[in-house]
């Protein structure tokens, strides 16, 4: 096992900070003018912590659906979440129940990304603490920023930041899929699958993920246990 | 806002919390059946391929040249062997000067 604890984590969380802070700062503004106040926006960031979810909230309060319904919804599109945890929990080093606990908590498509590509054979908690934590933190400030001066990003660089988590994925991926036909098919075959879902809308974008992730593992398993070269 | 929103951010929490502790907390110590950890350890390159296509091409709605450049910056910085940041970096800056320069 390595050594790679708090503070590589952290370096390792940045690239996710940098992701979150356009993201962040256009949630704290859509809350503004959806009317709800600097504490209840950043209430929302600090306890929920999920942008996809937050995002459509957003949406669903404006259109004045009942809070039961936006609660449900937001359990749908975070089922994906089990899948992530269920395969990250092959990766974290054995620790007490309440530290998984805790860091759980902080478990997002990107922390969850970041940690699970890591080379190392077991990923120690306190590198997933500094992670979580400077993701966390960028995401939270930034509801926060976002709402108190209400105004984005000059135009071309909110454009522009919205590939920052895109190109992040594909930093993780494309290192793992060099010389690596099966991680390359893993990928492909999800992607695929994922962009069948999105242009026939058969699926919404959070089971859409979640079953063409699992697909792809599932077939991609057959194939490689069966001895057909991948 | 009112009552309801704080009822309402309470079952948000829960909700988005279970799903993501209750795998990490119950599976601690057990051992899975081999099959199920040979798939759980083909998830992450799946859930990137998912997380990436196709949303990446539509980073900006109705332009999808915005999202193909930038995913074509994104692959071509990574391909060279740059670190993440970099990768991050180097997209934002293409798009940034591509948004400046033709649009």
């Amino acid at each position: 096992m390595t050594e790679r604890g708090f503070i590589a984590g952290l370096k390792a969380g940045t690239s996710i900070a940098i992701g979150y802070f356009p993201v962040a700062l256009t949630f704290g503004l859509l809350a503004k003018t959806t009317g709800l106040s600097l504490i209840e926006a950043t209430a929302m960031s600090i306890f929920v912590f999920a942008g996809a979810a937050q995002y459509i909230s957003l949406t669903l309060i404006t259109a004045g659906v009942a809070p039961i319904l936006i609660v449900l919804n937001t359990f749908v599109v975070n089922i994906r979440h089990f899948l992530m945890t269920a395969a990250l929990n092959e990766k974290m080093e054995p620790a007490a129940v309440w530290k998984k606990a805790l860091y759980a908590f902080g478990i997002t498509d990107e922390s969850f990304a970041v940690l699970a590509i890591q080379e190392d054979n077991k990923v120690r908690t306190s590198f997933a603490a500094g992670v979580i934590a400077i993701s966390y933190g960028s995401w939270v400030v930034f509801t926060a920023i976002g709402h108190l001066i209400g105004a984005n990003l000059p135009h071309f660089l909110q454009a522009a930041m919205s590939i920052a988590l895109y190109a992040m994925f594909v930093g993780l991926l494309v290192p793992s899929m060099r010389g690596n036909r099966k991680v390359l098919s893993l990928a492909a075959i999800a992607g695929i699958i994922n962009s069948v879902f999105y242009f026939t809308g058969w699926l919404s974008t959070g089971w859409a993920i979640l079953f063409s992730t699992l697909a792809s593992a599932v077939i991609i398993e057959i194939i490689s246990s069966k001895g057909v070269k991948t | 806002m009112s009552d309801w929103f704080w009822w309402m951010i309470l079952g948000m929490a829960l909700v988005t919390y279970l799903p993501r502790a209750i795998p990490l907390t119950f599976l601690e110590g057990r051992e899975l059946p081999d099959a199920i950890q040979r798939i759980l350890r083909n998830i992450p390159y799946a859930v990137l391929g998912a997380l990436i296509f196709p949303a990446i091409l539509f980073i900006q709605e109705n332009n999808i040249w915005f999202g193909a450049i930038g995913a074509a910056a994104a692959f071509g910085i990574a391909l060279t062997g740059a670190n993440v940041m970099l990768v991050v970096l180097g997209s934002i800056s293409v798009l940034a000067a591509y948004s400046l320069f033709f649009s």
